[in-house]
C-alpha cells in the first residue's frame, strides 16, 4: 500500500516537473517576444527593456527555466526586490508576489472545490442507490429523468436562476460571498451555500446516473445473489456486498471529473462574481500577465495531481486487487 | 472477408465464435422485426438502422439534433426572411424601444411580432438572430474540433494499437502525460500564446484566427480519450483470425489497417464521437464566458451567457433564450448518444 502511494507520488512530482517544463517553453520559447506579449498595446521602449531585465530574457530559455525552478525551491532576487521561496515570480502586472497572490486566492477555489465536492458525492451516491433499490417505481422514474435534464444544465444558466429566485426575489439567502473558515465555519458555509447548491444540482445527476447503473448491475451479480440465498439480511447485502462494489466505478468517474471540477469552479466564480484562482487565471490572461498565468497553471496542476493521488488511494482502500499488484 | 467480422463487430465486442455472433444477431433482429423466417442477408447497417428507427427517443432526439444544425446552417437565410440580422443595433436605431436605462420597454423582454425573442439590453440587438448566428459560430467550431479530435485519436490509436512495441510505448505516455493536464486552466492560459504565434499581439486579433486558436487548443487537449479506446479495440482485434489471415495472404500494414481494422472500430468510434461533440460545444461556450473565446461583435452561444448573467437581475428573460436552447441541444444529443449505442450494440442496454 505504502509502495503504491510512494510510486504514484513519484510519478505525480515527475508529471509536474514535465508540465512545468512544457508550459515554460511554450510561453517562452513561441516565435514571439514574450516581452512584447507582455507588455500589451502601448508599449514603450523603457518598458520592455525592463520587462526584459526582469524576466531575464537575455539568457537563453533552458537557463530561464533553470532559474526559474531554482527560484521555486531556494528563492530568487529581482531588481523590485527578493522573492522568497517557493518563488514564481513577479506579476508584471501589480508587481505583487505571484506566490502570496495565489495563496490569496486558493483557499476560495478549494472550499468551493471540495465542499462542492463532498455534497454532491453524498447526494449523488445516495439517490442512485434509492433509485436502484427502486427500480422501475415512480421514485427511481423521477430521479432518473431529473438527472438527464440537470447533467446537461450549465452553471451559467442554473447560476443566475437560483440567485434570481433565493436572493434577488425572496431575499431567502444573501448574495454568495467568501469569507474565511477561520472567522467561523457557519460564516463561511453561509457566503458558498448558493454556489455549492448549484454545482451540485448539476454534477449530482452525473453521479446519480452513475451509481444507478452500477449499483443495478451489481445488485444482478452472482456473488450478491447467493449472499441474499443465504439469507442474509437486504441490508447487510446492500451495503456490505452490492454498494462496495458498485463504488469503484463511480471512484474512477470521480478521478475523471477533478479537472472538470476546477474548471467547474472557475466557471462558478465567474457566474457568482467570486475571486478566486479561476478569475485570477483569466484575469492574467487578459491582462498579459505571463508569470501569474504559469504559477496558477502549476498550481491548478499540482491540486488536481494531488486529489488524483487521494482518489488512488480511495481506489486501493476498496478495491483489493489494486493494492496487491 | 471484412463482413462476417463486421456482423460479430455489431453484435458485441465479446470475441466469440463467429457463427454464434451471426446467427445470434440475426435471430435478435428477425424475431423484433417479426419479419418472415426466411433468412435475408443484411448488412450491419442495416441491422442497425432496423435497431435505431425502433427506438422513439433516438429518432425524436436526432430530429431535435438535425433541426439545431439545419437552423444554424440556414441562418442566413433565415435572416433574409425574418429581415433582420445579429449585428444591427435595433433598439438603439428606433426610438421607444429601449427605455433610458437600456432595457427593452415591451414585456418579456421586448418580445413582440417584430423581435420574436425580444430585444438585448444597451445594445438592443435582435436576440432571435443573435441566437441563431451563436448558435452557428459555436456548432462549426465544435464539428471541425470534434472532427480533428476523432482523427487524431483513431491515427494514434490505429499505429499504437497496431505496430506495438516501442511506438505504443511512448505514444501512451505522451497520452497520459496529456490526459494529466489541467485541462481547463490550459485553455484559458493557451490561449492568447497560440494567438500570438499567427498574429502580432500589438494589432486586432481577426476572428478567423480566435476560430483557429481555439480550435487548436481544444484539439490539443481532447483526442486522448478516442486514442486510448481506439487502441484498446485495436489490440483485441490484432489477434483475431481474419487479420492473421490478411497478414498471411501477403496484405501490407496500410491495407490491413485500411480494409480489416477501420471497419470494425467505426462503431465505437462514432459512439464516442457523438459523445464529444456536444462536450466540445460545451467548452467553446466555456471560453466564451469567460471571456477569452469569441469577442463582441461575433455572436457567440457562450457570450450570451456571460451578457446574460450581468444582466439577469433586471432582464431575466434574454438569458433563457440561450439558456433553453442549450439544455434541449445537450440532451438530445447525450439521448442520440445513448441510442445509436444501443442500436449499434443492443446487449449493452440502459
Amino acid at each position: 500500500m505504502l509502495k503504491y502511494l510512494s510510486r504514484r507520488l513519484l510519478g505525480a512530482f515527475v508529471i509536474l516537473i514535465l508540465i512545468s517544463a512544457f508550459t515554460f517553453f511554450l510561453f517562452f520559447a513561441i516565435p514571439q517576444d514574450p516581452a512584447t506579449l507582455s507588455c500589451g498595446r502601448n508599449c514603450t521602449e523603457a518598458n520592455l527593456e525592463l520587462i526584459r531585465n526582469q524576466m531575464g530574457l537575455n539568457d537563453p530559455v533552458p537557463v530561464q527555466y533553470w532559474e526559474f525552478m531554482k527560484g521555486i525551491v531556494a528563492g530568487r532576487d529581482f531588481a523590485v526586490g527578493h522573492c522568497d521561496s517557493p518563488c514564481f515570480g513577479i506579476s508584471f502586472d501589480s508587481e505583487r508576489n505571484i506566490w502570496d497572490t495565489i495563496m490569496d486566492r486558493l483557499p476560495l477555489t478549494v472550499s468551493l472545490t471540495i465542499g462542492g465536492l463532498v455534497i454532491f458525492l453524498t447526494v449523488g451516491i445516495g439517490l442512485g442507490m434509492i433509485a436502484a433499490r427502486k427500480k422501475g417505481t415512480l421514485i427511481d422514474k423521477t430521479v432518473s429523468s431529473a438527472s438527464l435534464v440537470f447533467s446537461s444544465m450549465q452553471i451559467y444558466f442554473l447560476g443566475p436562476i437560483v440567485l434570481g429566485l433565493l436572493v434577488y426575489n425572496t431575499g431567502w439567502l444573501s448574495a454568495p460571498k467568501y469569507e474565511p473558515i477561520s472567522g467561523g465555519v457557519f460564516a463561511w458555509a453561509g457566503g458558498l451555500l448558493i454556489p455549492w447548491f448549484v454545482m451540485s444540482l448539476i454534477f449530482t445527476a452525473n453521479y446519480t446516473r452513475m451509481s444507478r447503473s452500477t449499483m443495478i448491475e451489481q445488485l444482478q451479480e452472482d456473488h450478491v445473489r447467493t449472499a441474499k440465498a443465504k439469507g442474509m439480511s437486504r441490508k447487510y447485502v446492500f451495503f456490505r456486498y452490492a454498494w462496495r462494489g458498485s463504488l469503484i466505478p463511480i471512484v474512477t468517474i470521480i478521478g475523471v471529473d477533478l479537472g472538470a471540477l476546477l474548471s467547474g469552479a472557475v466557471v462558478t466564480e465567474f457566474t457568482f462574481s467570486l475571486a478566486g484562482l479561476g478569475r485570477l487565471a483569466v484575469d492574467s490572461v487578459t491582462d498579459k500577465d505571463l508569470p501569474m498565468t504559469m504559477g496558477v497553471m502549476l498550481v491548478g496542476a499540482a491540486f488536481i495531481l494531488i486529489c488524483n493521488i487521494i482518489v488512488d488511494a480511495l481506489y486501493a482502500f476498496i478495491d483489493p486487487r489494486v493494492r496487491l499488484s | 472477408m471484412t463482413n462476417p467480422s463486421q456482423a460479430v463487430k455489431a453484435g458485441g465486442d465479446t470475441p466469440g465464435p463467429e457463427s454464434e455472433g451471426l446467427s445470434k444477431e440475426q435471430g435478435g433482429g428477425l424475431a423484433k422485426a417479426g419479419a418472415p423466417a426466411e433468412a435475408v442477408g443484411r448488412s450491419p447497417g442495416q441491422l442497425m438502422w432496423t435497431r435505431f428507427k425502433r427506438d422513439r427517443t433516438g429518432v425524436v432526439s436526432a430530429c431535435v439534433v438535425i433541426f439545431f444544425f439545419a437552423v444554424s446552417a440556414l441562418a442566413p437565410v433565415i435572416s433574409k426572411i425574418y429581415g433582420k440580422d445579429p449585428y444591427t443595433l435595433y433598439g438603439q436605431n428606433q426610438y421607444g424601444l429601449l427605455d433610458d436605462f437600456g432595457f427593452p420597454t415591451g414585456a418579456n423582454g421586448g418580445m413582440s411580432g417584430e423581435h420574436w425573442f425580444g430585444l438585448e439590453p444597451e445594445l438592443g440587438r435582435d436576440v432571435f438572430m443573435q441566437l441563431l448566428y451563436g448558435m452557428r459560430t459555436s456548432l462549426f467550431t465544435a464539428v471541425i474540433v470534434t472532427i480533428l479530435m476523432v482523427a487524431t485519436g483513431v491515427l494514434v490509436g490505429l499505429v499504437g494499437g497496431y505496430f506495438g512495441g516501442k511506438v505504443d510505448y511512448w505514444l501512451g505516455r505522451v497520452t497520459d502525460f496529456l490526459m494529466s493536464f489541467p485541462s481547463q486552466l490550459f485553455f484559458i492560459a493557451t490561449m492568447p500564446v497560440v494567438t500570438a504565434v499567427f498574429v502580432d499581439p500589438a494589432e486586432e486579433t481577426p476572428t478567423y484566427l480566435r476560430a483557429i486558436a481555439m480550435i487548436s487548443v481544444l484539439w490539443f487537449l481532447g483526442w486522448m480519450a478516442m486514442a486510448r479506446l481506439v487502441r484498446s479495440q485495436v489490440l483485441t482485434l490484432r489477434e483475431r483470425e481474419f487479420v492473421e489471415a490478411a497478414k498471411v495472404t501477403g496484405a501490407s500494414p496500410w491495407r490491413i489497417i485500411r480494409k480489416e481494422l477501420l471497419p470494425n472500430i467505426f462503431t465505437p468510434v462514432l459512439v464516442q464521437g457523438t459523445y464529444m461533440l456536444p462536450s466540445a460545444i460545451l467548452s467553446v461556450a466555456f471560453l466564451s464566458f469567460i471571456g477569452v473565446g469569441y469577442v463582441e461583435p461575433t455572436p457567440d452561444w457562450g457570450r450570451m451567457f456571460a451578457i446574460a448573467g450581468n444582466i439577469y437581475e433586471n432582464d431575466p428573460t434574454y438569458m433563457f433564450f440561450p439558456g433553453i436552447a442549450m439544455v434541449v441541444f445537450v440532451v438530445a444529443f447525450n439521448l442520440l448518444g445513448d441510442s445509436v449505442r444501443d442500436a449499434f450494440d443492443p446487449k449493452s442496454g440502459r
